[in-house]
């Protein structure tokens, strides 16, 4: 059985270009893997970079101020000022911390981040490994950012960061189940976890998508995009780093490139929930067309359609960062037990129902022709 | 049974917590300034506040004993940096009731308008230090934009943006620049008609905000008595009171006024949230004394008296409170017939409101301690002078 | 009740305790006491039938020519009448009685008197500096204090003086 995928794809143009036996075989298969995965890795970082500038430009607007606009054209390189301030300062390991751990932190966060951009779907066959348990790998890999958090809330050897490293283990164990439940839903009406067939099996059209199918998914749609806010520890749920309360949570005795490996993981999640969100129920990139056998511009199309629906889901992100207060640690646990998680349970519930009752066809559209 | 009880006195006896001693401040973002709390916690749970204060300990009441009466009047500025125009009024007034000294009409209607724009600023940055507290970044720079106008109406009027020592013993510093009654007027139409609408659709009755301050730190009208709370703090627990009329000064008399009074707007009377609401509607009722007071004020007149470079002041002692933006801002004035005070007492609202903190937030968590130390709106300066 | 019937009545319950009653520019009616009595005087003055004292507004303590003063500013919202209590102390080794027990917003103001004149307060709670570091040498409001020239280190001189 051939499987289409980015990899393939990419050995098969080296060969081309190569020539049969110039170059050897396993050369190639792992040139076909790094390719597409250091570009994913370029890219992310330009796009968290990029949603920095977003973030600070938005905000600006909101609060009447102009924003950066001195570094390059309208402060657009404003992101790679941060960048150098960033890696020029000084690296600070305070003494009384847990070496080991300390510097090992950064690095779990931002890979976690990073893993889970494998399988998110850019539109056309621009996905670096279409697993066969994409919505689950990125359910797991997600919750490895918490092992990261605690890891650095405690190797700080601070209290402050302590309190910010549990807070975020309550926060974002507690909010994996209704995020991970809702987009169950998904899953039943798709039949897979692979993240490419679950964006093929919806349409170009609105009511195509697996948000309009039924009701449950519909309200399954804001109970993801709400409880990965909190994953992703955002307005109104930024209890890990709560600034006017714990000073600045798990990262406060971090400087230079470490915290900016916090910082880039933080904006990059936004980046991850809102392509899953904009994958899984908002259609992705999809035009209609198979992703893998149409040209090369119909291809881009579809990534350009990828983005259109991302991107505003990354501006409400910010935009609801920028005008609500903060919930309190206990609000938002119990928001999560006693609504979320059941509620979330109810849409699977009543997802499976429906697709047994309707023959899986949904509100506007018929799975099976 | 009786092996699960067992293994549950195992895992006590090997996860036994303890209490934690965190110290909050004097460089934390929500102290306002540099103050410091001791929280003993379990957990978030707060079982013990301790506050550590005098990190700002200026020793003004010294200071007072060796400058002259009217050289004084710079450093009533820093008593309370938000609103020093309301601290100059109250020591003018403190030393010209003992010295028996007329003040003209128009520096009157001057200080009642300065005195109530600064009420105005300092309600801004006082409620909008408790929403940025609570992590709502946006209505504190909205709150601060408005401020920006006050500060250019101020700076019109005495050529100061913070420190203003407009207020002098016997009349105020200048008089009123042209344009800056149509400037004062367009400024307070807009706070009334638009901002405070604009402002409390965009957070004061946004649920989350409610769910924060209502039922938190709640000061029963027994407790604010006792513990001597003033100002918007003691009106937050029910108590209509306010030294502008019931003990009046200047010519608060002459003015139509309504005194805001917690109800329980939302929780209990007398919780963050009613604390909050005060000042929200305080900030109308000065809209309304600042155009009452433009429209009364006579076009000429002088704004000083005339009175010697050195004054000389009659024995005596007196305790003169005005209505400050924090609270009660009392000045106990001790003369010896000479030209300095003999003692000066200066009692201010936020040392108060500092001593209640350490009953009011046991059992509350952290988040709750920050929302409460916002809602007294301490400002560190103003405890330790 | 006005101010001649609020004396009148000062007088009478007030009785030996008082030594002197009279009145200030402010309005205010200025009593003083023996500072034995202070914390009955001021249990009277708190409970004391249609008087109701409830309201402590300010408490301070000075350096005067007799000696040593603490004065309490008490306010009465059912009369809307303001009392200055005020006691003498001897100028060795001053003390009185903490009145916590009758009013217990008192503590921090008692707290302050003490840092800066160092009077003491019997039988109250928490009797330590306020506002000045604890190994602070002296009572700064004292008329014979004398600055330090120096603490730990940080030079401490008066480079100009007013006078």
């Amino acid at each position: 059985m051939i499987q289409h995928n980015l990899p393939d794809m990419i050995y098969k143009f080296l060969l081309g270009i190569s020539g049969l036996s110039a170059i050897p075989d396993f050369l190639l298969v792992t040139a076909s893997y790094l390719i597409p995965s250091a570009a994913v890795l370029g890219f992310v970082m330009f796009v968290s970079g990029m949603l920095t500038y977003a973030e600070r430009k938005v905000s600006a607007d909101i609060q009447n101020r102009i924003g950066p606009n001195r570094v390059g054209p309208f402060g657009l390189l404003q992101m790679l000022a941060d960048g150098v301030k960033l890696i020029l300062k000084e690296d600070i390991i305070p003494d009384a911390v847990d070496r080991k751990l300390f510097k090992l932190a950064p690095y779990i966060v931002f890979s976690g981040t990073m893993l889970a951009v494998t399988v998110v779907p850019f539109g056309g066959p621009f996905i670096v490994a279409d697993l066969n348990i994409g919505l689950v790998f990125i359910i797991v890999v997600s919750s490895l950012i918490v092992v990261g958090f605690l890891m650095s809330g405690w190797a700080s050897n601070n209290k402050w960061a302590l309190l910010g490293g549990i807070r975020s283990a309550a926060q974002i164990i507690s909010y994996e189940i209704p995020a991970a439940l809702s987009l169950f839903t998904v899953v039943l009406i798709a039949g897979t976890f692979s993240m490419q067939k679950i964006v093929m099996s919806q349409g170009p059209y609105p009511w195509d998508w697996f948000i309009f199918h039924n009701p449950f998914t519909f309200v399954a749609f804001f109970i993801f995009f709400i409880s990965s806010l909190a994953e992703i520890n955002r307005l109104p749920f930024d209890f890990p780093e709560a600034e006017s309360e714990l000073v600045s949570g798990y990262n406060v005795e971090y400087s230079g490139m470490r915290f900016a490996l916090f910082f880039l993981a933080e904006f990059a999640n936004i980046f991850i929930s809102a392509s899953i969100a904009a994958a899984v129920f908002l259609g992705g990139g999809n035009i209609g067309l198979d992703p893998y056998e149409s040209g090369i511009g119909f291809q881009l199309v579809m990534v350009l359609i990828f983005f259109a629906k991302v991107v505003p889901l990354c501006l409400v992100t910010i935009w609801i960062r920028w005008t609500l207060p903060r919930l309190r640690i206990d609000q938002m646990l119990s928001m999560c037990w006693k609504y979320f998680i059941p509620m979330s349970f109810a849409c699977l519930a009543m997802t499976a129902i429906w697709m047994l009752v309707f023959n899986g066809n949904g509100i506007f559209w018929r799975m099976n022709g | 049974m009786k092996a699960y009880g067992k293994r549950e006195a195992a895992i006590t006896d090997k996860f036994s917590t303890q209490e934690m001693v965190l110290s909050m401040g004097p460089h934390h973002p929500s102290t306002h300034g540099v103050l410091r709390l001791i929280l003993q916690t379990d957990g978030e749970m707060i079982v013990n506040v301790t506050p550590d204060v005098g990190f700002l300990h200026r020793g003004l009441e010294k200071i007072a004993e060796m400058v002259p009466y009217q050289s004084f009047m710079p450093f009533t500025d820093r008593i309370d940096y938000l609103s020093s125009l309301n601290c100059n009024l109250g020591y003018a007034i403190t030393v010209e009731r003992l010295a028996g000294i007329e003040v003209p009409e128009k520096a009157e209607y001057l200080r009642v308008i300065g005195a109530e724009l600064t009420r105005m600023a300092s309600h801004f940055v006082g409620a909008g230090a408790l929403l940025l507290d609570l992590g709502a970044v946006t209505p504190f720079v909205h709150a601060l934009r408005e401020r920006e106008t006050y500060n250019t109406l101020i700076e019109m009027l005495c050529g100061a943006r913070l420190t203003h020592n407009y207020v002098r013993v016997g009349g105020v510093s200048h008089d009123l620049p042209s344009g800056f009654r149509e400037e004062a007027l367009k400024f307070v139409d807009h706070i009334e008609h638009e901002f405070i609408k604009e402002f409390n659709d965009l957070i004061s009755f946004n649920s989350i905000l409610i769910n924060r301050l209502k039922d938190v730190g709640v000061i029963s009208r027994e407790q604010a008595i006792e513990y001597t709370l003033t100002g918007p703090n003691l009106r937050g627990s029910g108590v209509k009171y306010d030294t502008r009329r019931d003990d009046t000064y200047s010519i608060y008399d002459r003015f139509d006024f309504d005194i805001p009074a917690g109800r329980g707007k939302f929780g209990t009377v007398g919780d963050c949230y009613d604390r909050y609401w005060v000042r929200i509607e305080e900030i109308t009722q000065s809209c309304r004394i600042i155009r009452q007071a433009l429209n009364q004020m006579p076009e000429n007149g002088e704004v000083r008296t005339k009175l010697p470079k050195v004054l000389k002041v009659q024995e005596g002692e007196i305790y003169v409170r005005t209505e400050s933006p924090r609270g009660q801002l009392g000045f106990y004035l001790m003369s010896n017939g000479g030209t300095r005070p003999d003692r000066l007492k200066i009692k201010t609202g936020s040392f108060s409101a500092m001593t209640i903190i350490e009953l009011i937030s046991q059992g509350v968590m952290v988040a709750d301690l920050v929302a409460i130390i916002g809602s007294l709106d301490i400002v560190a300066p103003e405890i330790d002078r | 009740m006005d101010r001649r019937e609020l004396i009148a009545r000062l007088n009478e319950i007030l009785k030996e305790a008082l030594i002197n009653i009279s009145e200030m520019p402010n309005n205010d009616i200025l009593i003083e006491i023996n500072k034995d009595e202070i914390t009955s005087v001021m249990k009277t003055l708190k409970e004391g039938p249609s008087l109701k004292f409830d309201s402590l507004l300010n408490h301070l303590g000075a350096d005067c020519k007799e000696g040593f003063a603490v004065i309490y500013n008490l306010y009465s919202f059912t009369l809307n009448q303001k009392i200055t209590v005020k006691a003498y102390l001897g100028r060795e080794a001053p003390e009185i009685a903490s009145i916590e027990s009758v009013f217990r917003g008192i503590n921090w103001f008692e707290r302050e008197t003490f840092d800066m004149l160092g009077i003491r307060f019997t039988g109250h709670s928490n009797l330590k500096r306020l506002l000045l570091p604890p190994d602070w040498e002296g009572h700064p409001l004292r008329k014979d204090y004398v600055y330090p020239d120096e603490y730990h280190g940080i030079d401490n001189k008066r480079r100009s003086n007013f006078r």
